[in-house]
């Protein structure tokens, strides 16, 4: 996003700018899925190997895409929020950690759906499947050492380097399908190619486009709760106006 | 259009459970977190406001 978040990283600057933002990217979210869902059920053909059971690859690729995305992204505003020491990037982490968790364990139950049908099986020990199983853990650590140190410093600064440290985990996942021989097909759609019909892959970047959309508005809005969660802990330095802020929303 | 008849469209050439299972947990688990954050957003201002 070229947003500034420096210049909007203080409270006070943020609650309103999120206000704005907020209903935009809802609006973006459910127009790119309504278009996305359209096109996958109505223009997409039937595919020739997988029947329509194939048509899970417009949920099941895009959720596990942001699964990965929002980790990275996530990781990166811990990165920050250590590196500066800005208590909004470590905010920011924690506002998406559960966006991120639900987005895996959506990758992880659509695939097992679209396994069985396939393989034969809901679930197999493939580098794939447990590469994402062991990210869902890394979502619900990073919760839960969060959740379990009261101190707000420390539980920032406790799940910003555990976040770090799993970042190892992502080009794993996304590179297990060539590393390993797996069970789990290759990507279907690169930069240079696809081996899918043009329909079907509209529908899966619109679905991917709209999953998107969706994590900025949900992220966003869990932002301004964390902001008005911590605006209320005695340990953060009290400004007077942010009621203000959001009395004028 | 592929679809004969809705039936058919429901049937998903005999992937149906699959399919609708996929796409439906998406949906709960989507609108299921908007709706926990706007809840969460709802009472943090209302506590907000309390305080001041």
């Amino acid at each position: 996003m070229a947003i500034n978040w420096f210049k909007y990283s203080s409270p006070q600057a943020f609650l309103p700018l999120a206000g704005r933002m907020i209903p935009w990217f809802s609006v973006a979210a459910l127009a790119s899925i309504c278009v996305g869902l359209y096109i996958g059920f109505f223009v997409a053909p039937t595919d020739f190997q997988q029947g329509d059971s194939y048509r899970i690859i417009f949920v099941h690729v895009p959720a596990a895409w942001m699964s990965m995305f929002l980790y990275v992204v996530m990781a990166i505003w811990a990165g920050l929020g250590l590196g500066l020491n800005a208590r909004p990037s470590f905010m920011m982490a924690q506002a998406i950690a559960p966006t991120g968790a639900m987005f895996t364990f959506l990758a992880l139950l659509t695939g097992a759906m679209w396994g069985k049908p396939t393989w034969g099986a809901w679930w197999v020990w493939d580098a794939r499947l447990t590469s994402e199983l062991i990210l869902l853990f890394q979502y619900i650590g990073i919760i839960l050492l969060r959740a379990s140190i009261d101190d707000l410093r420390r539980a920032d600064r406790a799940s910003a380097v555990l976040a770090l440290v799993g970042v190892v985990n992502v080009p794993i996942i996304y590179f297990s399908v060539k590393w390993w021989n797996t069970l789990h097909q290759g990507a279907s759609v690169t930069m240079t190619e696809s081996k899918m019909a043009t329909p079907m892959v509209a529908a899966m970047l619109i679905m991917m486009l709209g999953f998107w959309m969706y994590s900025f508005a949900v992220t966003l809005a869990r932002m301004r709760c964390v902001i008005l969660d911590r605006e209320r802990q005695p340990s953060w330095s009290k400004h007077s106006s942010i009621h203000e802020v959001v009395e004028a929303r | 259009m592929q679809w004969g008849s809705a039936s058919e469209f429901f049937a998903m050439g005999g992937y149906g459970l699959y399919v609708w299972v996929s796409f439906g947990a998406t949906a709960v688990c989507m609108v299921w977190e908007v709706l926990a954050v706007w809840r969460r957003h709802a009472s943090a201002v209302a506590e907000s406001r309390g305080e001041s």
